[in-house]
C-alpha cells in the first residue's frame, strides 16, 4: 500500500522547545543528512543542538529568530509528513494562519514547568478558528519536572477546561522530552504511566481528513483546455469537494448552464469516478460557454450564491483595513472586487473575547461583513475549507493583506442585507433642474470623483435614456411621468445591487420625483438651480431657441412648468457657485453614505 | 471513502499550480534544466494540459559546460513531445573568458546562470518562470513560496514575499516584475524518484551508475569531460559511479554507486545519509551561498 500524506502545523511559545522537537523528529526519522548534521555540529556551541537542524535563512540565523513559516519533510514507511513550522512570537497570527491553512492537525507545544500560558491559549484559540479539527498538545521538558504524572495531568486538566468550547475539535495530550527523546519516536520507559502513544506513533496513525470527498461536489473551473483540430474542449480544475462520475448532470455557476458529464479525461485515460482533491478535466455532452472562475456543481446540491457574507478576517498588512475600500478578493479560481462593509467585532487576544466594532491592523483578527461586486459560490469554512476560504489583495501594492474564512453565507443574510436600508447598499443621487442648469456637468464631475475612489457608480443621463430606454416616449405629462418611472426602475435595481447611481434628468414634476424616492429608498435629491434667464442664455443644446421659435412644444420653463423641490438634500445654485464649489458641496453631503 | 496516495496528492497539487500559472500569467515560461526535477515537472505539465501541449515554451540556460548527454537528451525530449525550446547562453561572458577556473564557481555561476537567466527572461518578456526547485532540497528553500515574487531586477527579497494560504496564490504584479512558480515545492528527492518509477519518466542516463572516467579530487568525483584541466598529479580513472544531481560538468561531482536502475536508486536513497546537493561544488563555496544566489535572482 502506498503511504498517505499528512500535513501538520506546529505552534508553541518561544523556548518551549519547538525547534528541538522538530529537529529531533527529523533526526530520528533519518530526514537529516550526514553533511547537514556536520554543519549543525560545527555550529552548536558544544554538544549537539537539535534546534539548529531547522534553522532557516542566514539573516534570521544572525538575529537568532525565525520570522516566517518553514516547510519540513520527513517520512516513515506508513506516512509522508509535511510540517508547516510557524514561529511562536512575532507575527504569529499571520504565520499561524499560513501554517494552519493546509494542515489537518496541529502539534501544540508547551513547557511542563510553565503550564498553560496566555500565549498557549491564544495559539490554541487561533488554530481552532482556523478550522483545525484535531490538535495534539505535547507537554515538553518533562525531564525538568521529574517525569511526574501529576504535573502532566494538571496541565491536561487546565487545558481541557479552557478548550471545552472548541466544538468539533479533538484534543489529545502527550508528555514528552524533546531534548532527551522521551515519547518522541518510542514510548518512554521513564513515563510508563502515560497512556498515550509516542508522538510519532500518534502522527502515523491519527485519522487523516476524510470528509472532503463526502461533501457535495464543487469544481471550480481553473482552465479551459482546447485541442486544435478535433473541436475538443475540457474544463480543467482540482476538485474542491465531493466526487463526480460520467453521466451525472452538472450545472455551471453563475451562468446556470446545465450539461451532462461526458467523460473525466486525464493523461492516464478516462476515469470512472474522481474525487477531491484530484486534478482532472471534465468534458461535457454539449457545447456550453464556461470559463475560469465558474464552478461546476450538482444541481441538487448547490453552494450558497451570494454577494454578501460574513467572515473571520486575519489582517496581515501594515496598512489598516479600510471599510468601504475596494479590495481584490481571490476565492477558488475567481478574482473580483469586494469591500468590507463593516467590522462586526474584533478578537481581544488577552481575553479571547470578541468585542464589537473597532478597526483591524496587522495581526488583528476580526469578524466582518463583506460585499462583493459579483456573486461568489461558497460554503461555510467549517464545512468546506476550499470553497469557504479567500484572500484579500490590495490592488495598489499587489500584496496579500488578509486571509478570510466565510462564517455565514446564507441566502437569508443576502436578502436581509439588500432589504435593510441601514446596511450600506447602493444609493441614487437624483439631479433635477432646468435644461442647461448644469445637471450633466455636475453629475459627470461627481461620477469621476466617486469613480476615482473606487466606487461602483453609474450615470443615467436623461438625454441618453430618451435615446434608448424611452425612445418611444414623447413629452406629454403622461410620457414624462413614464420616463421618470423607467429611470427610477433602473436606478432602483442598481441601487439594490450596491451601485451609486447618478441620475441626471430635468424631472420637472414633484410627484414623479417623490414616487422615485419612495421606490428607491436610498435617495438623495440634488436641486441644480439657476434662474431661467441664465439657463436660456447658456442654452447648451440650443433647445430654448427652438422652443421660443415654437419648434419644440411643451418645453420645461417655457411652455411647461418646472416644480422645484421644496426640500432637496443638496441645492447647487450654479449661477452663483463655481462648478468646484457645487461638486464639493455634493461630495461633502455624500461622505457619510459613501465612506 | 477513497484516499489519494502521497504521490497522487503531490501530483494533484502540482497540476493545480501549473494550471494556475498558465491561467493567470500572460507570458509564462518553464525553466527546463534537463535534470530529474525538470523531467518530473515537464511530465506534470504534459498531464496538466492533456491532450493539448503545455501552453508555454521551455527555457534552457546553457552554460556550454553541460554534459553532452544532457544536451542530447534535451533535444530528444523536445522533439518527441513537440515542445518549443528556447536555449539561452551568455555568449558575451563566455567569449570574455568566463569559466569556473578563472572566476571561481560563485562568480562563474552568477555570470553564466543567474545573469543569463535574467537576460533571457526579460528578452522573452516572461512574467512568470516555472521552476523545479523543491523546499526540501536546501535549507534556505524551506521558507520559499510556491509563488515567489521578484522585483523588476529579478531580485528576491524575503520581506516582500506574500503570505500564502490554502491554495490561493497571489500572482498580481506590476509591469517588469515577475513571479517564480514552483510546482514541486512539496516534493522530496525520494518522491521524485518514486514518481519517476511509477510514471516511467525518461531521465538523462547520467543518473544511472556505470563505469566512467573521472578525476578524484578530494572527496569529489569529477567526470573527465570538456577537457577538464587536470591538477598536478591527477589522472582520470575508471570508477563505477553516477550523478545525483546535474549541473555543469566541473561543478557537479559524481558519487560512487552501483545503482543502475530507478529501483536501485530508490533503494540507495532510502539508505542515504547525505544530502543531494552535497556534490554540488557551488553550494559550499560560502556559508548560505544558495541564499545569496537566490537574492540575486538565481532560482
Ligand atoms: N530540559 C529540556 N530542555 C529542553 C527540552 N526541549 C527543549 N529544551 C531547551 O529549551 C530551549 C529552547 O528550545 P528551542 O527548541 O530553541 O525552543 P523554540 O523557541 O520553541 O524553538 C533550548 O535550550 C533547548 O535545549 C526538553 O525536553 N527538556
Amino acid at each position: 500500500m502506498q503511504p498517505e500524506l499528512l500535513r501538520f502545523t506546529t505552534a508553541g511559545s518561544v523556548d518551549d522547545g519547538k525547534s528541538t522537537l522538530i529537529g529531533r523528529l527529523l533526526h530520528d526519522c533519518n530526514a537529516v543528512y550526514e553533511d547537514q548534521l556536520e554543519s549543525v555540529r560545527s555550529q552548536s556551541a558544544g554538544g549537539f543542538d537539535f534546534a539548529f537542524i531547522t534553522d532557516g535563512l542566514k539573516a534570521e540565523r544572525e538575529q537568532c529568530i525565525t520570522i516566517d513559516v518553514a516547510y519540513r519533510y520527513f517520512s516513515t514507511p506508513r506516512r509522508r509528513f509535511i510540517i508547516t513550522d510557524t514561529p511562536g512570537h512575532e507575527q504569529y497570527t499571520r504565520n499561524m494562519a499560513t501554517g494552519a491553512s493546509n494542515a489537518e492537525l496541529a502539534v501544540l507545544l508547551l513547557d511542563a514547568r510553565k503550564g498553560v500560558l496566555p500565549q498557549t491559549r491564544r495559539h490554541a484559540y487561533i488554530l481552532w478558528l482556523l478550522g483545525l479539527k484535531r490538535m495534539v498538545v505535547t507537554v515538553n521538558k518533562m525531564d525538568l519536572v521529574g517525569f511526574r504524572q501529576e504535573v502532566f495531568e494538571a496541565i491536561q486538566h487546565d487545558f481541557r477546561l479552557f478548550a471545552n468550547k472548541f466544538d468539533g475539535c479533538t484534543i489529545d495530550f502527550i508528555p514528552i522530552s524533546a531534548l532527551e527523546g522521551d515519547n518522541i519516536v518510542r514510548r518512554s520507559s521513564r513515563m510508563s504511566w502515560a497512556e498515550s502513544p509516542s508522538l510519532l506513533e500518534y502522527l502515523e496513525t491519527v485519522p487523516t481528513d476524510t470528509c472532503s470527498g463526502d461533501l457535495p461536489f464543487r469544481f471550480p473551473v481553473q482552465y479551459v483546455i482546447h485541442s486544435a483540430g478535433d473541436n475538443y474542449r475540457a474544463y480543467a480544475g482540482q476538485i474542491a469537494a465531493g466526487s463526480v462520475r460520467p453521466g451525472e448532470e452538472v450545472i455551471a455557476l453563475v451562468s446556470g448552464c446545465r450539461a451532462v458529464v461526458k467523460s473525466i479525461a486525464t493523461f492516464d485515460g478516462n476515469l470512472a469516478t474522481a474525487f477531491a482533491p484530484m486534478s482532472i478535466a471534465i468534458c461535457l455532452d454539449r457545447n456550453v460557454d464556461i470559463s475560469r472562475g465558474e464552478m461546476l456543481v450538482h444541481p441538487a446540491d448547490l453552494p450558497t450564491i451570494t454577494r454578501v457574507f460574513r467572515a473571520s478576517l486575519f489582517w496581515m498588512s501594515d496598512t489598516q483595513l479600510k471599510v468601504g475600500q475596494p479590495y481584490l478578493l481571490k476565492h477558488t479560481t475567481q478574482q473580483l472586487w469586494v469591500e468590507v462593509t463593516a467590522v462586526v467585532s474584533k478578537l481581544d487576544l488577552t481575553t479571547l473575547e470578541e468585542r464589537p466594532g473597532g478597526g483591524l491592523s496587522l495581526n488583528d483578527i476580526g469578524t466582518v461583513t463583506l460585499e462583493a461586486y459579483k456573486p461568489i459560490f461558497c460554503d461555510e469554512y467549517a464545512r468546506n475549507r476550499a470553497t469557504g476560504s479567500f484572500i484579500l489583495i490590495d490592488s495598489m501594492t499587489n500584496l496579500t493583506i488578509a486571509a478570510g474564512m466565510i462564517r455565514s453565507a446564507s441566502d437569508e443574510l443576502n436578502r436581509a442585507v439588500s432589504q435593510n436600508d441601514n446596511v450600506k447598499s447602493g444609493l441614487t443621487i437624483w439631479f433635477t433642474g432646468l435644461s442647461s442648469a448644469g445637471k450633466t456637468t455636475l453629475s459627470k464631475a461627481v461620477y469621476e470623483r466617486l469613480w476615482a475612489r473606487g466606487k461602483r457608480v453609474e450615470l443615467l443621463d436623461g438625454d441618453e435614456v430618451r435615446r434608448h430606454l424611452s425612445k418611444d416616449l414623447g413629452f406629454s405629462r403622461q410620457d414624462r411621468d413614464e420616463n421618470i418611472l423607467r429611470i427610477a426602475f433602473v436606478a432602483d435595481l442598481l441601487t439594490r445591487n450596491g451601485v451609486i447611481v447618478l441620475v441626471s434628468a430635468i424631472s420637472p414634476y414633484r410627484a414623479a420625483r417623490e414616487e422615485a424616492r419612495r421606490r428607491i429608498g436610498n435617495f438623495i435629491e440634488v436641486f441644480v438651480n439657476a434662474p431661467l434667464a441664465v439657463c436660456e442664455q447658456r442654452d447648451r443644446k440650443g433647445l430654448y431657441k427652438k422652443a421660443r421659435a415654437g419648434e419644440i412644444k411643451g418645453f420645461t420653463g417655457i411652455d411647461d412648468p418646472y416644480e422645484p423641490p421644496p426640500s432637496p438634500e443638496v441645492q447647487c445654485d450654479t449661477d452663483r457657485e463655481t462648478e468646484a464649489e457645487s461638486v464639493a458641496k455634493i461630495i461633502r453631503y455624500l461622505d457619510p453614505f459613501t465612506g | 471513502m477513497q484516499h489519494l496516495s502521497h504521490l497522487q496528492a503531490l501530483e494533484a497539487e502540482s497540476i493545480h499550480i501549473l494550471r494556475e500559472a498558465a491561467a493567470e500569467f500572460s507570458c509564462p515560461v518553464m525553466l527546463y534544466s534537463i535534470g530529474k526535477d525538470s523531467s518530473v515537472m515537464l511530465h506534470l505539465a504534459r498531464k496538466a494540459f492533456y491532450p493539448a501541449k503545455p501552453p508555454f515554451p521551455l527555457l534552457h540556460i546553457d552554460t556550454t559546460y553541460k554534459f553532452g548527454e544532457m544536451i542530447t537528451f534535451r533535444n530528444q525530449v523536445c522533439a518527441q513531445f513537440g515542445l518549443r525550446l528556447i536555449v539561452h547562453t551568455a555568449h558575451q561572458a563566455i567569449a570574455e573568458g568566463a569559466n569556473p577556473f578563472r572566476l571561481g564557481t560563485q562568480k562563474c555561476c552568477s555570470l553564466l546562470k543567474t545573469g543569463a537567466l535574467l537576460d533571457a527572461l526579460s528578452a522573452g518578456g516572461f512574467d512568470a518562470a516555472i521552476g523545479g526547485a523543491r523546499r526540501e532540497e536546501e535549507r534556505s528553500r524551506a521558507k520559499e513560496r510556491v509563488y515567489s515574487f521578484r522585483d523588476a531586477f529579478g531580485q528576491w527579497d524575503p520581506k516582500r514575499q506574500r503570505p500564502e494560504l490554502w491554495s490561493l496564490y497571489n500572482g498580481r504584479i506590476d509591469k517588469g516584475e515577475s513571479i517564480r512558480v514552483f510546482p514541486l515545492s512539496n516534493w522530496t528527492e525520494l518522491d521524485i524518484w518514486e514518481y519517476i518509477e511509477a510514471e516511467t519518466i525518461p531521465i538523462v542516463p547520467l543518473y544511472f551508475a556505470k563505469d566512467r572516467d573521472v578525476v578524484v579530487r578530494g572527496s569529489t568525483l569529477i567526470l573527465a569531460e570538456h577537457d577538464l584541466p587536470l591538477l598536478p598529479g591527477e589522472s582520470p580513472v575508471r570508477i563505477m559511479c553516477r550523478m545525483r544531481s546535474l549541473g555543469c560538468t566541473y561543478c557537479t561531482g559524481a558519487i560512487r554507486s552501483t545503482a543502475a536502475t530507478v529501483p536501485d536508486i530508490i533503494g540507495e536513497l532510502r539508505g542515504f545519509r547525505r544530502s543531494e546537493r552535497e556534490n554540488r561544488v557551488i553550494d559550499h563555496d560560502q556559508d548560505g551561498s544558495m541564499e545569496l544566489k537566490k537574492r540575486d535572482g538565481y532560482f
